[in-house]
Formats: C-alpha cells, sequence, structure tokens
C-alpha cells in the first residue's frame, strides 16, 4: 500500500475530478427525463415507443458512444463535453424508464381526487403526482448515480481525466495497487452518492420516514431498485 | 449519413464474413459470453434469491453486497482480475467479471417476486397442508416468476452490452471490431459492431418478452394485474419489475 | 405533504444543484471551445501525451522543463492512441506532444517505404498537414518490434524475424488488436520474410502473454524495460520491415523560438538507454511521472 501513500494527491486529484464530471450528467437525466417520462405516463400509446428507444439507447457500447459522438456532433474528441453527453444520454435512458414507473405508481384515485378539487394537470403534476411519484423516482436516480460513477471510468479511453486513468495506467505499468486504488474509489464516490440521494430522499419527503416504520415487512421499492 | 453508409458497407461487405475473425465468430463469441455470464450469474443468484424471499432474512445483507456489486467499475475489475490470476484465466476473470454484473438484478427480481405475493396465499396453502417446499414450489415460484424474468431480462441485457470487454484481453466478442475500429480509425467497422450489439440486446429482450408470455401461467398473470388495481401506490411500485437497467458498458 | 418547509428544502437543493453545476461549468472551462490555434504572449503553452506511460514521462519532463524557464503550461495528458488525439493536434488544441517518427509517419502516409532514422525524418518532415511542424529528432528510440522468449528463440534456432519462415504452421502474433491491420503485420510478415502469421489481441498483456505462451511471437516496443526483465529475445529486422520510430516532438507550426531550444536541447539529451532508464522507474521503481522527469531533469543539468 506504499504506492497508495506515495501517489495519494494524484489519487485524490482524480477522485474530485471524477465526482465533479459525475454530477452533470446525472442531474441532466433528471431533468431530461421528467418531460420524457410524463409524456410516456400520459399519453399511453407513446409509452411503447419512447421507453423503447430509450431502452435502445442504452445498449450502445459507450466505447464507440465516446469516439463516434465527437463526429457526429463536431465537438473535439479530448473534451469533457463528450464524455458528458455520453454519459447524459445513459442517464435519460435510466431515468425516463423509472420515471414512466413512478408516475404510474401513483393511485388513480388520488390523481382523480385531485382533478376532482379542482386541480390543474399543470398543478396536479408539481403538487400530487411528482412528489407521490418521489420514492420510486428516487429508486431509479440511486441507480443512475452508482452507474454513472462506475461508467465514467472508461472515459479515460478518449483521455478524459477520472479514475479509469488508475486502471489503464496500472496496467500497462504493472502496478496492481493503482488499479485496486481506482476500483476502491470508484465503489466509495458510487456509494456515497447513493448514501447522499437515500438522505436527501428523506428529507424531501418527510413522508416516507413514518411509512417505512410502519411497513418493514412489505418490500420498499426504494430499496429493493436500487439492491 | 455517412458514418451509417460505411457501417452498412463494413457489415455488408462478404469479407467482413469470411475467416477466423469473421463477424459470425465475434457474435458467437458475444453470445457464448453473455450466456454462460447470465447462466451462472443465475444459477447463483435464484437460490439465494428465494431462500432470501421465501425466509424473509439475510435481506440486509443481499441488498447491501447487491448495491456493492452494481458500483464495481467492470472496466477496472477485468484489469484487476487478470493482473491477479493471470493471462491464462483471462477467460474465468472476463466471466467473473459479467456475473458480478448479472448477479444483481437476477437476485433482485428473485427476492422481489416472492416478496410482492400476498401473504394471505402464502398462510392459505399453509393451511391446506403445504410443506414449506411445496409452498417454494407450487405458490411462491410461479407468482414470482414475472419479477425474476424482469431481473433475468435486465441482467442479460447488461451483460451483452458489457461483454465488450473481452476485446481488451484477447477473447475477441464483437468489442474487438470496436476496439480495432478505433485504433484504425474505421468507423464504419466500430459503428457496425456497436449496432450488433444493440440488434443483439433487442433480440434478447424479444426472447424475454416470448418467454414472459410462455412461461408465465395464465392464472399467475391475470392475478397479477388484480394485485396492482387494488394494491396501495407503494406496494404496486414495487410489483414493477425492480429497477434493473443500470448502465455497465464499455 | 407538500409543505411551506418542504417547499424551502426544494429551493434549497435546487439551488445547491445550480451551484454545483456552475462549479463544473468553471473548472471546465468551454467544453465547445475547440482551442486557441495561435499562441499569444499570454496563452499557457499546452502539452500533450498519448495514454502510455513512457509517453506521459517525456511530455513531462517537456512541461517542467518550459516551466522553468518561465513559461505557463497547461497539461492534457493521457489523450488515448494516435487516432483520437492526432485530430486534436490539429485541431490547435494542443501545442507540443512527444512522437515517434515511423509510426507517426505511418499514420500520414500508410505505404511509406522509407525505413532508417533519417529517411523517416526527412519524409516525415515534408508529409505534415499545415499548422504543424516536428522539431529535432531524439537519438531515443522506442519502436514496435517482434519479440520471443529466449527458450522459444533457442528451441527454433530464432535471430532474425526470416527465422520464423522455418517454423511449421506459421507463428501466433500477439499484439495490439489492430495489428491485423497495421502494414508490418500479417501482412508485412509475408510480404517481407515469408513468414505465415494469426494475430491474438492481446493488448496491453502481450508480454504476460508471450511468457505464458498464450503467443509465439509478441509486438513490443523496444523500450519496453520487460524485454530486459524477461530476457525476450528482439528478433532482427534486416529488411525493415519496421520504420525506425525516434522520439520526436510534434508541434504547432507557431511555437516560440525560446520553447523550440529548449526542447531541441532535451531531445539530444535524451538516449536510447535513458529512455528505457525512465522506463524501468515508472514500471519497476512505480514512481510517479512527476518525480521521475524532475529528477532526470535534474541529471542532466536543465533544472536547477
Amino acid at each position: 500500500m506504499t504506492w497508495v501513500l506515495n501517489n495519494l494527491e494524484q489519487i485524490i486529484e482524480l477522485t474530485l475530478v471524477h465526482i465533479r464530471l459525475s454530477i452533470l450528467p446525472i442531474v441532466v437525466g433528471f431533468l431530461v427525463s421528467i418531460p420524457l417520462g410524463w409524456v410516456a405516463h400520459r399519453y399511453r400509446h407513446t409509452r411503447g415507443l419512447i421507453l423503447t428507444v430509450v431502452g435502445l439507447l442504452y445498449t450502445i457500447p459507450s466505447l464507440a458512444l465516446f469516439v463516434i459522438l465527437p463526429p457526429v456532433l463536431g465537438i473535439p474528441y479530448t473534451s469533457e463535453a463528450n464524455v458528458l453527453i455520453a454519459l447524459s444520454i445513459y442517464a435519460v435512458a435510466i431515468m425516463a424508464r423509472s420515471m414512466a414507473d413512478a408516475l404510474a405508481s401513483v393511485d388513480p384515485d388520488i390523481t382523480q381526487a385531485a382533478t376532482a378539487v379542482g386541480f390543474s394537470s399543470w398543478r396536479r403534476f408539481w403538487t400530487v403526482e411528482f412528489p407521490l411519484a418521489g420514492p420510486v423516482l428516487l429508486a431509479g436516480l440511486r441507480v443512475v448515480a452508482v452507474s454513472t460513477v462506475s461508467l465514467l471510468t472508461v472515459g479515460v479511453v478518449v483521455g478524459v481525466g477520472s479514475l479509469g486513468y488508475l486502471f489503464t495506467n496500472g496496467s500497462q505499468r504493472g502496478i496492481l495497487a493503482s488499479v485496486l486504488a481506482g476500483v476502491v474509489a470508484t465503489v466509495l464516490i458510487a456509494l456515497v452518492f447513493d448514501r447522499v440521494l437515500a438522505l436527501l430522499g428523506l428529507w424531501l419527503m418527510p413522508w416516507t420516514r413514518s411509512e417505512r416504520r410502519a411497513r418493514t415487512s412489505i418490500v420498499d421499492p426504494s430499496r429493493s431498485a436500487t439492491a | 449519413m455517412n458514418l451509417f453508409l460505411d457501417a452498412f458497407a463494413w457489415l455488408l461487405d462478404p469479407a467482413s464474413w469470411q475467416g477466423p475473425s469473421s463477424i459470425a465468430v465475434r457474435i458467437g463469441e458475444h453470445l457464448f459470453y453473455t450466456a454462460l455470464a447470465v447462466l451462472i450469474g443465475a444459477a447463483v443468484a435464484i437460490p439465494v434469491g428465494w431462500l432470501i424471499g421465501h425466509t424473509g432474512r439475510g435481506r440486509e445483507i443481499a441488498v447491501g453486497v447487491a448495491g456493492a456489486a452494481r458500483a464495481l467499475p467492470s472496466f477496472g475489475l477485468l484489469f484487476l482480475f487478470v493482473m491477479i490470476a493471470g493471462v491464462l484465466l483471462r477467460g474465468p476473470s472476463t466471466i467473473l467479471v459479467l456475473v458480478l454484473l448479472a448477479v444483481p438484478p437476477i437476485l433482485a427480481g428473485a427476492y422481489a417476486g416472492l416478496e410482492v405475493i400476498d401473504r394471505r396465499v402464502i398462510d392459505a396453502a399453509r393451511a391446506v397442508g403445504m410443506t414449506e417446499w411445496q409452498i417454494l414450489w407450487k405458490v411462491e415460484v410461479p407468482l414470482g416468476l414475472p419479477l425474476l424474468l424482469g431481473g433475468l431480462r435486465g441482467g442479460t441485457l447488461q451483460v451483452v452490452a458489457t461483454a465488450v470487454l473481452a476485446a481488451f484481453v484477447n477473447l475477441g466478442g464483437l468489442g474487438l471490431p470496436i476496439v480495432e475500429g478505433i485504433a484504425l480509425r474505421d468507423y464504419g467497422r466500430m459503428l457496425g459492431a456497436a449496432m450488433l450489439i444493440i440488434a443483439l440486446a433487442l433480440l434478447l429482450d424479444a426472447l424475454f418478452a416470448v418467454l414472459d408470455r410462455v412461461a408465465i401461467p395464465r392464472g399467475v398473470r391475470a392475478g397479477r394485474v388484480t394485485d396492482v388495481r387494488t394494491a396501495s401506490p407503494r406496494r404496486r411500485a414495487a410489483a414493477d419489475p425492480p429497477a434493473t437497467t443500470e448502465k455497465e458498458t464499455v | 405533504m407538500f409543505t411551506a418547509r418542504n417547499k424551502g428544502r426544494y429551493a434549497l437543493v435546487a439551488a445547491a444543484v445550480g451551484a454545483s453545476l456552475a462549479l463544473a461549468g468553471c473548472a471546465q472551462g468551454d467544453p465547445l471551445d475547440p482551442g486557441s490555434g495561435s499562441e499569444g504572449s499570454g496563452e499557457p503553452i499546452v502539452v500533450g501525451s498519448q495514454a502510455y506511460y513512457s509517453n506521459e514521462i517525456i511530455a513531462e519532463i517537456y512541461a517542467q522543463a518550459l516551466e522553468n524557464a518561465g513559461f505557463d503550461v497547461e497539461r492534457t495528458f493521457n489523450i488515448g492512441q494516435r487516432e483520437t488525439y492526432l485530430p486534436a493536434i490539429e485541431g490547435g488544441e494542443v501545442d507540443l506532444f512527444p512522437e515517434y517518427t515511423g509510426n507517426l509517419l505511418q499514420y500520414y502516409v500508410p505505404d511509406t517505404e522509407a525505413t532508417t532514422a533519417d529517411e523517416v525524418y526527412a519524409e516525415l518532415a515534408v508529409s505534415l498537414p499545415d499548422g504543424l511542424q516536428v522539431l529535432d529528432q531524439s537519438p531515443a528510440t522506442d519502436q514496435n518490434s517482434y519479440n520471443v522468449t529466449a527458450e522459444y528463440a533457442e528451441a527454433n534456432g530464432l535471430t532474425t524475424i526470416a527465422d520464423l519462415a522455418n517454423i511449421e504452421g506459421g507463428v501466433v502474433l500477439g499484439g495490439r488488436p489492430e495489428l491485423e491491420k497495421r502494414p508490418y503485420g500479417p501482412t508485412g510478415l509475408k510480404e517481407f520474410y515469408g513468414v505465415t502469421a494469426t494475430v491474438q489481441a492481446t493488448g496491453d498483456t502481450t508480454v504476460e502473454s508471450l511468457l505464458e505462451g498464450v503467443v509465439d511471437v509478441g509486438n513490443v516496443y523496444s523500450a519496453d524495460p520487460r524485454i530486459e526483465q524477461f530476457g525476450l529475445v528482439t528478433l532482427e529486422d534486416p529488411k525493415g520491415l519496421f520504420l525506425a520510430s525516434n522520439v520526436v516532438p510534434l508541434a504547432a507550426a507557431d511555437l516560440p523560438q525560446e520553447v523550440i531550444d529548449i526542447i531541441d536541447e532535451i531531445s539530444a539529451a535524451l538516449t536510447p538507454e535513458g529512455l528505457i532508464g525512465l522506463n524501468v522507474r515508472s514500471t519497476v521503481d512505480e514512481e510517479s511521472a512527476e518525480a521521475i522527469a524532475t529528477d532526470w531533469l535534474t541529471e542532466n543539468g536543465f533544472l536547477g
């Protein structure tokens, strides 16, 4: 482990870059998926189409996407924009389905009640459906966060600094500690992101706290989905 | 678009389909790794998931382990395993990385499938004198099948997209034309291979849709629909397939 | 459930996310800016490197030497392979980059006939696209070479690549995945030496695969310390299948003369043995590129 101590500065630096680059795709994925998921939920006939197209995006190997995006979008190969856009696409691919599922999880009786007391569909969406969809949405977001952190390591193939550097460089030089440090740091970031999002969920959706205590024996979707 | 024309040119070129590095060979390798990893993953995850779902014990541990497994970067893990085990064991190392990817969604599908079953159904089964073994096989497993298939589907799609990694350790697969394409600036080759992977994913997805129709008893599907209508929102969310859409492809 | 207190929380989270995104945006600069083509007096000099540890050490040497001379330096290291980073250099994103004459020439002139170091350098100088130049080449070389284990060499009586033709059933060649399509790959082997070879894409595990007998012949860079470490035999190449490949700085055409002077001195001081020495300190002693570069510059009188 002396290698880790000797190179601690570099590991920390790469970790910080990794965290910084992970945040944007997660946020973009969340924001873009709101309208997409809403359309898929609201107009039933579009659901299959949207979720299939989005599911297709998600099977594109990231290695290929990193190399194809620059010529298609006219951006430099080595730019962070390249990797950020690619990861945002994957985040949307995961999140749009979660969003549609989350909205579908809202009890229709409640939305009907909201309509009956005169909520406009805009207001009903933001004040009733969206908050009630929260727990399932949060589960999806946690999956997005973990996968984005993990996937960012591949960006090193096109030269975008991240913990992936410790994999390729360490493997070339035959330094096991380097690769191991990269794996451990990546997992740690992913777990911290996951915890932060879970706590944020409890804080923003206080009503899920009491429910959790009351229904311990029943499957908790936010847990099973990230498990 | 030019890139796509190049991709089709590569896919349709008879030379691409000949010899030891033919596209057909690459597809075969890719499917072999995928199938092997999913089968091993299922052999591990399904019994454990059923045990957890049936007994209701050990869930927290399983959730924790599976969550940590999801956070593992496959890309780094492969380098790590090959460095530790040596190049002669690169095959098992690659399969292990893919198995680790397949296990969390399958595990979640297996135990969630059992957990969402109405407790009264289990109690009824017990009341008519079924043994625990019978309850598992005759009640819980069939009723849990839809979610299990969902988990298997998610695991398979992740593995088929991530099997690209095999190319980094001399094991071929459809990742090889992608890596070659990057190095040779032959984007048609790279995009063509990526399109083949997407096609494979679609095909496997369709296969699971068929399985879903064939393997799940009519009664289960009917029961599942009513269950969804009457259950509380949170409960219904749980009845949806577990989120298996984690992306971890290279 | 949608209380006033909660609204405040949502606003707070939104603000926090916004702030972190703004931070991310600042730190990365403008990602869509293709970079500055010309070198103004206040512009930093952008030094790049391949995703190859040895190349990174050379780039770090350039960077530290320039910093020592008072230049503002920006490092964009580890930008993939030639096919990924050359567009970046041609686009003006990078000003200075350690390269290798033979490999670079083959990129621009795939069917080149040059083989010796001087031929390669001369042809390279006139084959570069506008806006790029190569500075003086260094005596240090790091080129493709075919290697076998000592046992295999002895068992089959191998000293040159031509001797491989005597092996019945051909040989299995390990190397980067694209070796199959390279001019010095199976096609070149057949044409130059009548050797029949099939390629295994061993990538970064080529040396290990060679040692374990997965492949018979490995395409290894000549400055790889593991050639000596594991007693590999580098097969001679009398017919010039491989191009000589010396370390050469690839630079923007408008690189200031003071910079060129410094880099030329470094190239002259870097010897083939010196380069292998740098690599040994990276792979065997596991030192960082930064420390290795500082030591080399000090030993050779560039710092201090």
